[in-house]
């Protein structure tokens, strides 16, 4: 018996994926948000009409790894892409995927106007608390008193402010179909996780408006943790300030989830 | 056909429809709005799209999406607008995809003012976004004029994968004048090796502005600096008005240009021998047809809506042999033909020296005007 025999295997690539290593860092949670992408665009059969939005930041070689068409946006600017892209082919899949430098800060424009004009698109946002690409800079969604290279004394929200929900915002927008939140540091959040992000691409392509769910995500070497006790950074830490939840889910996407 | 009487900015927007423009994004900013306010009736009447962005960023990067899909898309602005958009133009130029922009200028910097002003000169020519790369630009002169361009904006955007801008200033966007608007051309969806449209009918494409690996991008610099020679080299316009004879050549584009010719004609019925040369495409520049005048004439007359940035081009191409002078108005202020008929009379009097600082030769003659 081999190992490699089709009725043992437990574990694949899925198609959504194409065969480059990602340059992730070793126990960081964009391997596995990526991976829950690739299966549910597998899953929903929709790989050849897909066209994904890259972000500036950790993910901007998303293009990589994703087996579909790719554009690569300006930094922020990935639902405004997205949104030309998908108003001149309507019947394609189109997503962006989004840190929370590019989305909630730099990007904050695009994201609530393409929210507020009930885009038929899946934005996929990454919440790990800081700017991973740059080496750990204070992000829009740096927890109170938390240390980073550019709040070196823990951020004091008297001078830098307050994080921000962004899921919780979005979803007082009425041109939002799907606004949840879910976290990615343990195997049932990850199911947890792979629905909700199944349930946005649904939203999508039953044009039932702007879908966005955000991850609590880990960065273990800004954080200087390891992978295991970044993983407990957001149990303990992040779920607490950005609780999990379905911010938005309107009466049609209700219907698909019954 | 008969002509008909359309404001420019309408024409502009109309023009663009019937060049087969399948997507526009923009925002409201004066003294360009009529386009917006156009194609936000007539897009959705033909079941094209149509987005009022939430700010010039976002209207340029839905540019950048839809122009990445190979569709024939444009914004439209006026300066300090233009000055957001730098940015997506920048990965335009760097992705090799084709986009068409129009600049309705106006005065500033800053916020300016809303007159008529050619000074987004050499933000347009000369770069304005991050990078190595040059747009073409195109130069009207009249509505019927910035009709015409339209259609060959699409066209040379598409031929270079460029990014085609007409820059104008808001005396052509809001002025009326009596035009004929060419056919309506259907939508022609056209298989670009390179759109991103989906995999299914290609191999999987990527389009980027990325290049991580230097040799890689100087590869792309290098790319784009041989395309810009293919335009040099093929897509020069200019127009030329008495310049077999002429002893003295005026050099104006856009309104300026406009306005100098009446001073042309004024100054030739007293028989003063001078012509105008005015480019059509700001850039390319008209470099060898001003370079074979150099060789021949008394002098130049530079006038312009801004405090001399085209001066600089004619200065290069001219090489000091023979004198440039330079007449312009700022600030939103359009130059009266009578104003340039003086300095035609100056220039004519003579004595004229190609050492002279025509700038500041200039700015001395405002002060005492």
């Amino acid at each position: 018996m081999t190992i490699a025999a089709p009725e043992n295997l437990v574990y694949d690539r899925p198609e959504g994926f194409t065969e480059t290593p990602t340059h992730y860092c070793p126990g960081c949670t964009h391997g596995v948000a990526h991976r829950l992408i690739a299966e549910v665009l597998e899953e929903m059969g929709v790989i050849e009409k897909t066209i994904g939005v890259a972000p500036v930041g950790c993910a901007v070689f998303a293009y990589n790894y994703f087996d579909t068409d790719f554009v690569e946006a300006p930094h922020g600017r990935a639902p405004a892409m997205a949104t030309g892209i998908k108003r001149v082919l309507p019947d394609r899949v189109v997503f962006t995927y989004q840190g929370d430098g590019d989305l909630a800060s730099i990007g904050m424009g695009e994201i609530v106007h393409a929210a507020a004009r009930g885009e038929n698109l899946t934005v996929v946002f990454i919440n790990n608390a800081n700017y991973g690409m740059t080496g750990g800079q204070m992000a829009p969604t740096t927890l109170p008193g938390m240390k980073t290279t550019s709040s070196p004394n823990g951020r004091d929200v008297e001078t830098q402010g307050y994080p921000i929900r962004v899921a919780e915002m979005l979803s007082t927008l009425e041109g939002v179909g799907y606004c949840v939140r879910r976290s990615l540091h343990d195997p049932k959040n990850i199911r947890l996780a792979k629905k909700a992000i199944r349930l946005a691409f649904e939203t999508q392509v039953r044009g039932l408006g702007f879908s966005m769910v955000e991850l609590l995500s880990t960065c273990p070497t800004n954080w200087g943790m390891t992978p295991v006790d970044s993983l407990k950074f957001v149990e303990e830490h992040m779920v607490p300030a950005f609780p999990l939840g379905d911010y938005k889910v309107g009466a049609g996407v209700a219907q698909i989830k019954a | 056909m008969p002509r008909e009487i359309w404001e420019g900015n309408q024409a502009i927007a109309e023009a663009a429809v019937r060049a087969g423009l399948e997507a526009y994004f923009g925002y409201p900013i004066t003294p360009q709005t009529e386009i917006l306010e156009y194609l936000s009736k007539r897009m959705p009447e033909l079941g094209r799209a149509f987005v009022q962005a939430e700010s010039e960023l976002g209207a340029i990067n839905m540019v950048y999406g839809a122009a990445c899909t190979g569709v024939r898309v444009m914004s439209t602005s006026s300066s300090p607008g233009v000055s957001l958009m730098m940015e997506g133009l920048s990965y335009i130029a760097g992705t090799e995809i084709p986009a068409v922009l129009v600049n309705v200028m106006r005065g500033g910097p800053g916020l300016g003012n809303i007159a008529p002003s050619q000074g987004d000169y050499n933000q347009a020519v000369h770069g304005g976004g991050h990078g190595d790369y040059q747009p073409i630009v195109l130069a009207p002169a009249s509505v019927q004029e910035a009709v015409d361009l339209m259609t060959l904006s699409f066209d040379l955007a598409e031929k270079y994968r460029t990014i085609c801008m007409m820059i104008l200033d808001g005396s052509i966007g809001q002025m009326m004048e009596p035009i004929n608007l060419p056919e309506m051309q259907p939508i022609q969806r056209k298989d670009w090796d390179w759109a991103v449209r989906g995999k299914a009918d290609h191999e999987r494409r990527i389009l980027s502005s990325i290049y991580l690996d230097v040799h890689q991008e100087e590869k792309l610099n290098l790319r784009l600096l041989e395309r810009w020679k293919q335009i040099q080299a093929s897509e020069v316009r200019y127009k030329e008005y008495f310049l077999d004879d002429a002893e003295f050549v005026i050099i104006g584009f856009g309104t300026a240009g406009r306005v100098a010719l009446s001073a042309v004609r004024l100054a030739r019925e007293e028989g003063i021998k001078v012509g105008l040369l005015r480019p059509i495409t700001a850039s390319p520049f008209p470099h060898r047809a001003i370079d074979q005048l150099a060789g021949r004439v008394s002098g130049f007359l530079v006038v312009e809506m801004n405090s001399g940035q085209m001066l600089e081009d004619v200065r290069l191409a001219v090489k000091g042999r023979a004198p440039v002078e330079f007449y312009g108005r700022m600030g939103g202020v359009v130059p009266f033909p009578y104003e340039i008929l003086s300095e035609i009379h100056r220039i004519a009097a003579g004595p004229l020296s190609v050492e002279a600082d025509p700038r500041g030769a200039w700015l001395e003659r405002m002060a005492h005007a």
